[in-house]
């Protein structure tokens, strides 16, 4: 099983997010979201500036086994994406917690965040997925 | 049950990811399917196979049984060691099974099935072989690996038993039958290569010798993916009990010819024909971003005109590809259904890599 960082939350449907401290949050799915899928390749990245809810579907990742809906973990407004995984979306699994984050997102409610699982609720949700 | 290979141990040292397929546990990667498909294309890649199931047909009765079982004619191997693909039909015309045959000898016969229809398979050919002399031996006690790639058969030579030599010297679709061992120069991937029938109890030194020799493990993920671009057929997906092989690009495999030779099926197949109005099997080529997955949905503007068999991501082509079936008198674009939104596929002959080379047109 994957290590799970402790500053990331996290939300059932394997995305995590980041506080960067300023409003924002940067999003990608998990280690274990990207090993289930396998290969990535193909993501469609959310348009910036669009308004997206919590829970909603904002992008789609593709891999060699199936296409996958990515859910906003808050409601917000999209303000940036990774552009890099248009042409490689391979990074997401190689650095799923790192350099293949796949978008920024401006909160507009923060208790939403504080909401989100932490790592031993997100754990949970892993091994729930192994039986 | 979810029934073990004799290499289960083996591949989960390897790191492979195991999946439930045709009721067996088997490896869908050992890491990274693409890097896996593209080292068969490259290189050479091995995979177990053992799933699938050898069946061997002895007697004085097996030639004349296998031409009337079979839609395609055994009476092609005119040598011994000769190997033929062929449809095993319903009387219907559906097919229950495809397989290859192999002759390795003046009465002996060898038949390599589908895992998850074996059992289906066994019991048709035991009811079919009444009054033919012959014997059907399930060979649970063999193993089965194929390595293939352009270096594949260098690779594998040196680590075969010295009554196989002779494999050396093998033209393609022929076979070398050794004191235990068979080995084939057969395969699923449309790359060069050998498929080797072995005793179950040699299996796991021979993979390790050919890992040690540089050829890299490969699962069903690319093994799936291999056979999707080299335009191959996956039972179950692109045709089955309710399809004819005239509607999944399979008219090839029938031997039309003695007209006298009354395979199983052969008179509803006769009757498709004269029927007409048959449907096409092609391949697509998405050209914008997405994967085209089994059971899509295709369209000509607002008519619906048939369905994705099976469809996935090309790592050789870098684009989605698929086989289709779809109405008889289609002309013009096509669009698939993906997700909500109708995309513009490009219909293609259903082969679309050979050799580590695109057959595709720009």
């Amino acid at each position: 099983m994957s290590d799970l960082p402790n500053e990331l939350k996290y939300t059932k449907t394997h995305e995590w997010a980041r506080n960067e401290g300023d409003g924002t949050l940067t999003v990608g799915i998990t280690d274990h979201a990207q090993e289930l899928l396998g290969d990535l390749v193909f993501v469609d990245l959310p348009q910036i500036g669009a308004t997206v809810t919590a829970g909603g579907d904002c992008a789609v990742v593709e891999s060699v086994k199936a296409a996958s809906d990515i859910y906003s973990p808050v409601s917000g407004e999209i303000i940036a994406v990774n552009e890099a995984l248009s042409d490689s979306p391979e990074i997401i699994n190689e650095s799923a917690f790192g350099e293949g984050w796949i978008f920024k997102v401006r909160m507009s409610d923060a208790s939403e965040f504080d909401a989100l699982l932490d790592s031993n609720g997100y754990a949970a949700v892993m091994a729930e997925d192994d039986h | 049950m979810t029934r073990q290979t004799s290499l289960n141990t083996t591949h989960r040292e390897m790191g492979a990811r195991m999946v439930p397929f045709g009721g067996w546990d088997m490896p869908l990667h050992y890491g990274s399917q693409i890097e896996e498909h593209h080292a068969v294309r490259r290189d050479a890649g091995m995979f177990d196979v053992s799933h699938m199931s050898v069946v061997d047909l002895m007697g004085r009765g097996a030639r004349d049984y296998l031409r009337h079982l079979l839609a395609n004619d055994v009476d092609k191997l005119r040598s011994l060691g000769r190997a033929l693909y062929s449809c095993m039909l319903k009387e219907n015309a559906g097919v229950i099974d495809d397989l290859i045959v192999y002759r390795l000898g003046d009465a002996f016969y060898r038949l390599v099935v589908n895992a998850a229809t074996t059992e289906k398979d066994l019991a048709w050919l035991r009811q079919q072989s009444s009054g033919f002399e012959l014997e059907i031996l399930h060979r649970a006690d063999l193993d089965m690996i194929a390595i293939q790639g352009p270096n594949a058969r260098t690779k594998t030579l040196p680590l075969l038993p010295a009554d196989c030599a002779a494999a050396a010297g093998l033209a393609p679709f022929n076979a070398v039958l050794g004191k235990d061992w068979v080995v084939a120069r057969t395969g699923y991937t449309g790359e060069d290569g050998f498929e080797v029938m072995l005793p179950k109890e040699k299996t796991v030194a021979f993979w390790h010798a050919l890992h040690d020799a540089g050829v890299q493990p490969c699962g069903l993920g690319s093994r799936d993916t291999l056979r999707l671009e080299a335009g191959m057929n996956l039972y179950g997906s692109d045709m089955d009990e309710q399809t004819s092989p005239l509607e999944a690009g399979l008219g090839w495999t029938l031997a039309w010819e003695p007209a006298d030779r009354d395979f199983i099926g052969r008179s509803a197949l006769e009757a498709q024909k004269a029927r007409g109005e048959l449907q096409s099997f092609v391949g697509l080529l998405l050209e914008g971003k997405g994967v085209l997955r089994n059971h899509q949905k295709l369209f000509q503007g607002d008519r619906e005109i048939g369905e994705i068999t099976s469809g996935g991501f090309s790592p050789t082509l870098q684009l989605s590809i698929a086989l289709a079936r779809i109405a008889p008198d289609v002309e013009g674009a096509i669009q698939v259904e993906m997700r909500g939104k109708f995309l513009p596929v490009r219909r293609v002959k259903p082969n679309f890599v050979r050799h580590g080379q695109s057959l595709i047109e720009s």
